[in-house]
């Protein structure tokens, strides 16, 4: 970072909130990576014939295994009478559970048409949990896009978990949202090496390695929607450790900062553990901030990342944002976000006719959208970035920097490419 | 309630949006929460669309139910008229609309929007997408389409094709040549291309053609019975079923049945030597009724393969697809079930698969050659190169599509000749596919995949529960070819069940296949 980096923030900005139509993914698209994460888990949507399109098309692909979600559609008969769609449901579920006897942990998980008719999963989950617990853990949550915006679904996920963690009197470290495997294993090295002891994470990979939660349990956030967990967290008695998220060098070294603060760390251990990693991701970084730098960046409301990544892009890429949207700020979590990123239009919700208007009118050198947008801004002759790659691929810690600034400008870099430039 | 991992048809509004999105100056108001703006991903990069399809989802929120929906998707109407003044709109509702019972049809005509506002009424929990896009393209023909003398000179419609459809593109392209041959002009092509304007001057052809039963058997029907235009029942799809297809139209048009066949290469390419290694492989042929039918002719009857399998997703096509599969000795199977599918697939032992997208996975896992025939696509059906299924230069594409995941002729003897070869052997698939040579296994594998083996195994067992395979039998059916294996160990287990044989020796193997000889 320069020292002539704007440091004015956008903690007083006003934010432009708007209401109309929104171009975004619902909570349930989460169960794309979550299924993933956690590998004894079965995701069942209870919902309809779109919850299982959205399902199979919001990631682009399809999984070639036999996936570990799927959806219980209702039908003509279930809407009819609601009793008759509780026991439904059990019979689907005991189907499941005998085919897949791996299974260890199920999510059912509500939709629109569910939550609009009233089903109450929590009921469904109790009487299950009674029937098969404790080999096979049963949760409810809703991603139901009238509740939930894209990644708020992971949010929903992981608060459902918290209740049923088990109560320690230990002191330890919970680090909170889903990362890739390779990530979490990174992140779990730098703080063993920092000397602290008793690290686990939310969610495990396996049931049987679920954390534990008590008074004496501290946490921190990887990923900033997971505004429920926390509170969830907070009712268990744990603290939450306040920092910016761990994206690019300076993310990840304020957010390491942080925990190393609260557990004891030593400053001399904290430089020796994170001064290689830190010039690596400098320098893997700064390969890309030739592209990027003093670019426009106009960033369209997907994952409640837009800020955090804002940040990373100005501050180590020296990109200009010219409008942040988010879907929802949640100022008590963004707060060490917002006063690093630099004044910039902050808008949240959306109008996306209207946005779009804006978008047109500034021109930006690159924009970061959803997929329903991103081929018609290029045929404008506009460069993107689909945003949903930012939930699919490695991006936290010091090793993902470069990768993470990558993604930004290998879009810039393959339009000159193909202008007959060059990269 | 029906768990359902995977779908080979999206919800009936999908089909309304392939129709809006197909067709221009249309726009269509969805009464929908905000996740089923996922739809529009679909078109802009399943099919690389460069606009956004035209719909405005009214994207209301919980909070929003206890308060007024209805004047959201009023203001949403009205606010989508104004940005984007189409020549006509439709307002409709997606599954969770459907439920909370706001009626867009007659909020929207409260509005008194100035262009005609078409109301669609698609039941989100009992029908699909492709039961949508019939729907929506008849509820526009039907509001649209008004009386008027026929054209002076003799001209017919084409319709069924639309956004996101299977080649749609250039089917119609293809077919529109191929009727300008015959001295037919194209009055409409509709929904794909069409606008509100040209849907009114349908009545204007003479008769219709319908290359898609699936999305526009609705219309045609109704064009039929309200303005006595006869519609094709022949879908172009093969050689044979081309020229079947020409002489219906040149009867229709009172016009020549000869047409120039000099671009189409199928026939030959079929009857040449080289094809010979094609006769009776075992197919089997799942996708929308249409193409699956099709499918099966061209394959039984212009290429000689042996038609093992025979279904369709879609059961409004129920009847005439089991009335085909009867023609080939098989019984049909109707499911949208793909793990029904894939059962099915496991126990016909077919050395290719003519399926859709969902069957491209299926014969991923079990390692069997396959090539997609119809919906539903992905990314890889929207070729930049013109690749019609249709018509005579789609004939040769079918050819070109089905034989391409085989492996060749010559190259099927060596392997069965030289199958220790290190590096030309069995598992490193045809050679004139890229990315899979493989250095042959140093220890027997299970083929193709753990997985799929043991389901393998399993379908078998289920087959020939008291069979048992002595070692030396089961070695010497590991020295047969991959493509073939699974096909010498049903012939193997079904003449030893015959033969109230248990014990499945070397010879059984060899009198199986003396006796299956051909």
């Amino acid at each position: 970072m320069s020292l002539d980096t704007p440091t004015t923030g956008c903690l007083h900005s006003p934010v432009l909130r708007e209401r109309g139509q929104r171009e975004v993914f619902c909570g349930l698209t989460g169960i794309i990576w979550l299924h993933r994460k956690m590998q004894d888990a079965f995701f069942l949507v209870v919902g309809s014939r779109t919850c299982a399109h959205l399902l199979q098309s919001a990631a682009g692909v399809m999984i070639f295994a036999e996936p570990r979600f799927g959806t219980a559609i209702l039908e003509e008969k279930d809407l009819a009478g609601l009793a008759d769609a509780h026991t439904e449901l059990e019979r689907e579920v005991e189907r499941l559970l005998s085919r897949r006897p791996d299974i260890r942990q199920l999510f059912l998980v509500g939709s629109c048409p569910s939550e609009v008719i009233k089903l109450d999963l929590s009921r469904t989950a109790e009487r299950l949990n009674g029937r098969h617990g404790p080999s096979v853990r049963v949760y409810n949550y809703s991603g139901s896009g009238i509740e939930t915006t894209f990644t708020q679904g992971e949010d929903a996920c992981l608060a459902a978990m918290v209740p049923g963690l088990e109560e320690t009197t230990e002191a330890n470290l919970l680090v909170v949202g889903a990362l890739p495997d390779v990530v979490e294993d990174q992140c779990l090295s730098l703080l063993t090496q920092m000397g602290i002891r008793n690290i686990s994470f939310l969610p495990s990979r396996r049931a049987a390695d679920a954390p534990k939660v008590g008074e004496r349990t501290r946490f921190i956030l990887t990923q900033p929607f997971l505004a429920d967990t926390a509170h969830a967290l907070e009712r268990r008695g744990a603290q939450r450790i306040a920092a910016p998220f761990p994206f690019g060098e300076e993310g990840t070294t304020d957010w390491l900062r942080a925990v190393a603060k609260t557990c004891g760390v030593t400053l001399e251990v904290f430089e020796a553990v994170t001064a290689a990693p830190r010039a690596r991701a400098r320098k893997a970084v700064a390969a890309h901030a030739e592209t990027l730098r003093d670019k426009t960046l106009f960033m369209f409301p997907d994952s409640q990342l837009e800020i955090p990544l804002a940040r990373f892009l100005a501050r180590e890429c020296g990109m200009l944002p010219v409008e942040v949207g988010t879907p929802y700020l949640h100022r008590g979590l963004m707060e060490p976000e917002l006063a690093l990123l630099p004044q910039t239009v902050l808008s949240e919700g959306q109008d996306v006719d209207l946005q779009l208007d804006r978008h047109a009118a500034l021109k930006p050198d690159l924009t970061v959208c959803g997929l329903g947008l991103a081929n018609p801004l290029e045929a404008a002759g506009h460069a993107t970035k689909w945003a949903i790659e930012l939930v699919f691929t490695p991006v936290h810690f010091y090793e993902q920097a470069g990768d993470l600034a990558g993604l930004f400008s290998r879009p810039l870099r393959r339009r000159a490419l193909l202008a007959g430039g060059q990269a | 309630m029906k768990l359902t991992l995977w779908t080979y048809e999206g919800p009936p509004h999908v089909g309304a949006m392939r129709v809006a999105t197909g067709m221009k100056d249309v726009h269509y108001v969805l009464h929908a929460p905000q996740g089923d703006t996922y739809a529009d991903l679909l078109f802009t990069m399943i099919e690389r669309r460069n606009h956004r399809p035209p719909v405005t989802f009214t994207t209301f929120q919980a909070s929003d139910l206890g308060a007024d929906t209805a004047t959201l998707f009023k203001r949403a109407a009205q606010g989508a008229y104004d940005r984007f003044q189409p020549q006509a709109m439709i307002v409709g509702a997606s599954c969770t609309a459907e439920l909370i019972q706001d009626d867009p049809g007659g909020l929207a005509s409260t509005l008194g929007l100035p262009c005609p506002v078409v109301p669609l009424d698609l039941p989100s929990y009992s029908r699909k997408e492709n039961f949508g896009a019939d729907e929506t393209f008849l509820a526009l023909t039907r509001a649209l389409a008004h009386p008027q003398d026929r054209t002076k000179e003799v001209s017919c419609n084409i319709l069924g094709a639309t956004a996101l459809g299977f080649r749609h593109r250039d089917d119609v392209a293809e077919i529109t040549k191929l009727l300008n041959q015959m001295g037919i002009s194209v009055n409409v092509a509709a929904p794909l291309d069409a606008t509100p304007e040209d849907l009114k001057r349908l009545p204007a052809a003479h008769f219709n053609v319908l290359l898609y039963p699936e999305t526009g058997e609705g219309a045609a029907r109704w064009l039929e019975k309200t303005h006595q235009q006869p519609w094709t029942k022949t879908i172009p799809i093969g050689a044979e079923a081309t020229r079947e297809f020409i002489a219906e139209v040149a009867k229709l048009a009172n016009v020549s049945p000869t047409v120039d066949e000099k671009n189409l290469r199928q026939p030959w390419w079929s009857a040449s030597v080289d094809s010979t290694y094609l006769t009776g492989k075992r197919v089997f042929i799942f996708g929308d009724a249409t193409h699956a039918m099709a499918a099966a002719r061209v394959a039984r009857d212009e290429i000689g393969f042996e038609v093992v399998g025979l279904g369709c997703y879609n059961r409004e096509f129920a009847r005439p697809m089991r009335a085909a599969a009867k023609d080939y000795g098989l019984e049909a199977l109707i499911s949208d079930d793909y793990l029904d599918v894939e059962a099915a697939i496991i126990a016909a032992a077919p050395e290719l698969i003519l399926g859709t997208q969902m069957e491209r996975h299926i014969a991923k896992r079990l390692g069997i050659a396959c090539a997609v025939i119809s919906a539903p696509v992905h990314v890889q059906d929207f070729p930049a190169r013109y690749s019609p299924q249709m018509g005579f230069e789609g004939a040769n594409v079918l050819f070109d599509t089905w034989i391409h995941p085989l492996v060749m002729g010559l190259e099927e003897h060596l392997l069965t000749m030289f199958r220790e070869d290190f590096e030309f052997h069995d598992a490193a698939g045809p050679s004139h596919h890229g990315g899979k040579a493989t250095p042959a296994p140093a220890q027997p594998i299970l083929e193709p995949t753990a997985n799929a083996a043991t389901q393998m195994i399993e379908a078998a067992q289920a087959l020939a529960d008291a069979l048992h395979w002595l070692p030396d039998a089961e070695r010497e059916l590991k020295k047969i070819p991959f493509f073939v294996r699974a096909k010498a160990r049903r012939n193997t287990e079904k003449y030893a069940a015959e033969k109230g044989v248990t014990q499945i020796s070397i010879e059984t193997l060899y009198e199986a296949k003396a006796h299956y000889a051909r």
